[in-house]
């Protein structure tokens, strides 16, 4: 931000007001923020057209566009999304994916912790293996065990519940959080859980007082991730529920109808993504340094 | 590294030393057995079940050896897939990446650029699958209904209007479609004649407010005079005649050619449908009412036909992924030594140059990773396709992915040629496993 400033400042009979320069800076720069700023603009827009159709009555949305609020605010009603907390379907889809959310990721967390600890400071036979084994299994796309754990779903009973997507997402979110969580163990001193053993700590001990409450800012961020990543499926559910629908599945469900449902499948839509935008805004921070430990070192 | 089994080794007296190894096997073994026990359940054993299962036929009780991969490149089904799914790879990383890069670079020089990061970024925590349902609303077809439909509508209103009488046709014979568009009297006229341009089906909205009974107007003998009218009247009257409560159509553009075509005089009508062409020389000529006044509304572009619901869907998801390419590259950005920018600037680098030789090669490992990672990605997109593409269309729409789901559960039920389908997904994906491995080992 002060990188292009400079030529500017070094002019001599420019004003010397900070305001003044930082104004003419600005105008410099109009161009620039114009463009910037229809950037954005592209970026909001097909979100809030979603929220302000989930805002018109049935009949507003069949006789034209979103825009016309814009202009005529009194259209705006909040009837669908009072008819689709009313819709069994709907509800009962929502807290099946909060369910899902909460227990997927917290299983993920917890196991994750317990074996990136053991990998990165226990020592066991064939450890360094192991661990290049979770690194590999990094690569595998879900549509490799669909079939395979469709059968076994349905030979245990498992299809079309809210535990087997559970354990689903769990093993899927494993080789990720271990990988992660394993790096961020290995940045601990060492003399930390020298200390611990001398005082008489046991091996769980160690994990419990030091590692973990060390890793916190590690484990926040995989906490996000997995949350939203849980939240966000559509493909896992789809394929491992029938009744049991979590509410990109429900949406689905109503979407192959286009077009007459409409009031309900955009506050579904909205409601659906409302939640993934809290958790953002809340922990932006988090978020983007989990998401760059995962895809650069 | 300090280890369980060091430590107890360390400590251990002479007697208890074996149980005490036996136990620092014991533990860790605790640690990791839980998860090993889902990962050799969910991941591994289903991974070498579906490579086997891929050379079987889909009852699963026949050994068919290549069969299905054979099917896998020469099935139309699949080969569009595939065919559809190279697009994506050869288009969406690039142009993915080099959104984030140019975003990055550009956001660096705003005073809001961390609330325009956060914009972009934001489609990242909405689901694909929602993100998908966000896109179908924009590419509805309906200009007052798709958002995308109704800024062309409106960009094409102000460059080519409509015509007010988009829905009018000749209320008699003696009036003809040309072959250039517009209507014309079919018979020619020289100077002095009447020229009759009668029209119907023109709808009460369209209808002029406050217009006038259309008359026939006095003939010329120097020139060609002539009137454009909504040939009907509540109750009918006669077709091809200007009679009281039919009303003159005014502001039509009309057109007075000789009989090779030429342009010789143009004019738009009175309020009451007249025109007169003045000063004609002799000859026979033709009149006719200008094409631009039947000029149809836009209708919209079907983004979601056949023809370009790929590029639609890739648009759709490059507007989801550009804000995880421009976070991470925003954040290289930031790391890069600032001496090295500037001393280009002064030294008379332009800013492309600068680009260009500087900031691109030392943020190449950068946008290697994000390139790779959305070229698994690409390779991998399912959700954004089934949401968007309608059901008619998501054939011309399809993607391995997608193709595998549907073979497997979308009602095929053939998990033998769905598990070659996976198989290639895998293979396909393969490559960034070495990337990863040498990334690790770098780091150990």
């Amino acid at each position: 931000m002060t990188a292009s400033g400079i030529p500017i400042n070094n002019r001599p009979n420019l004003p010397r007001s900070p305001v003044a320069a930082a104004l003419l800076r600005s105008v410099a720069r109009t161009p620039l923020n114009v463009l910037l700023a229809t950037v954005a603009l592209l970026w909001l827009i097909p979100t809030l057209g979603l929220f302000l159709t989930s805002l018109l009555s049935p009949v507003e949305i069949s006789q034209g566009g979103w825009w016309r609020v814009l202009s005529q605010p009194a259209l705006l009603t909040v009837e669908n999304y009072k008819d689709i907390l009313a819709n069994e379907a709907i509800t009962s889809a929502l807290t099946t994916t909060l369910w899902v959310s909460v227990g997927g990721t917290a299983a993920t967390l917890l196991l994750a912790a317990f074996t990136a600890y053991a990998f990165a400071w226990l020592e066991f036979p064939g450890r360094d293996w192991l661990f290049l084994c979770v690194v590999a299994l990094l690569v595998v796309p879900v549509q490799m065990t669909l079939i395979p754990l469709f059968s076994l779903y349905n030979n245990v009973g498992l299809f079309d519940t809210v535990l087997g997507l559970i354990l689903f997402h769990t093993a899927f979110g494993l080789p990720f959080s271990i990988f992660l969580l394993r790096n961020f163990f290995l940045g601990i001193p060492k003399d930390l859980f020298e200390a611990g053993r001398i005082d008489g700590g046991s091996t769980l001990q160690l994990f419990w007082r030091i590692a973990l409450p060390l890793g916190r800012p590690a484990l926040a961020s995989l906490a996000i991730f997995e949350f939203l990543w849980n939240w966000n499926d559509f493909l896992i559910a789809l394929t491992f529920g029938r009744d049991t629908q979590v509410v990109t599945v429900a949406i689905f469900s109503q979407l192959r109808q286009y077009g007459s449902n409409i009031e309900l499948i955009a506050p579904a839509s909205f409601l659906s993504l409302a939640l993934p935008l809290v958790v953002f805004f809340a922990f932006q921070r988090s978020f983007a340094s989990g998401l760059l430990a995962g895809s650069v070192d | 590294m300090l280890s369980a089994a060091a430590g107890n080794v360390r400590t251990g007296a002479k007697g208890d030393r074996s149980r005490r190894s036996w136990r620092a096997h014991v533990v860790p073994l605790c640690f990791v057995a839980p998860a090993a026990l889902l990962l050799g359940i969910w991941l591994i054993y289903p991974v070498l079940y579906t490579v086997v299962r891929s050379f079987f036929d889909r009852s699963g009780e026949h050994w068919i050896g290549v069969g299905n991969y054979v099917e896998l490149f020469t099935s139309d089904f699949l080969v569009t897939a595939i065919k559809n799914n190279a697009l994506w790879v050869a288009v969406v990383p690039a142009v993915v990446t080099a959104f984030g890069l140019i975003l990055a670079v550009l956001t660096e020089r705003i005073s809001w650029g961390t609330a325009f990061r956060l914009v972009v970024f934001m489609p990242m925590a909405i689901s694909l699958f929602t993100a998908g349902v966000i896109w179908r609303l924009v590419y509805e077809k309906e200009p007052d209904r798709g958002a995308l439909n109704a800024v062309i509508a409106a960009g094409q209103e102000t460059l080519r209007p409509a015509g007010k009488l988009a829905e009018a046709v000749p209320s008699t014979s003696a009036v003809r479609e040309q072959p250039a568009g517009g209507l014309a009297l079919a018979k020619s006229l020289s100077p002095g004649d009447v020229a009759l341009l009668g029209l119907t089906q023109i709808p009460t909205s369209e209808v002029p407010k406050g217009g006038v009974d259309a008359v026939r107007p006095r003939s010329l003998s120097s020139g060609v005079t002539g009137v454009v009218w909504r040939d009907f009247r509540p109750g009918g009257g006669a077709p091809g005649r200007v009679e009281r409560g039919e009303l003159g159509l005014g502001t039509v553009a009309v057109e007075l050619r000789d009989e090779r075509g030429q342009m010789i005089s143009e004019t738009t009508t009175e309020i009451d449908g007249t025109f007169a062409f003045e000063q004609v020389p002799r000859g026979s000529y033709v009149v006719s009412i200008a094409a631009q006044n039947f000029e149809r509304p836009f209708e919209g572009i079907a983004w979601l036909g056949a023809s370009l619901i790929t590029p639609a869907i890739m648009i759709a998801y490059t507007w989801v992924w550009t804000g995880f390419a421009l976070v991470v590259i925003a954040a290289g950005l930031a790391v890069l030594p600032r001496e090295l920018l500037e001393a280009a600037r002064l030294d008379g680098a332009s800013e492309s140059q600068v680009l260009r030789h500087i900031t691109v090669p030392l943020l190449a490992p950068v946008l290697t990773a994000v390139f790779v990672t959305m070229l698994i990605n690409v390779l991998k997109v399912f959700d954004v396709v089934l949401a968007i593409a309608p059901g008619s269309v998501q054939d011309d729409a399809n993607v391995i992915a997608l193709a595998m789901w549907r073979t497997a559960f979308g009602g095929k039920n053939d998990f033998g040629l769905a598990s070659a389908i996976a198989v290639l997904l895998l293979v396909l994906v393969l490559p960034s496993l070495f990337l990863n491995m040498r990334r690790f080992r770098r780091q150990a």
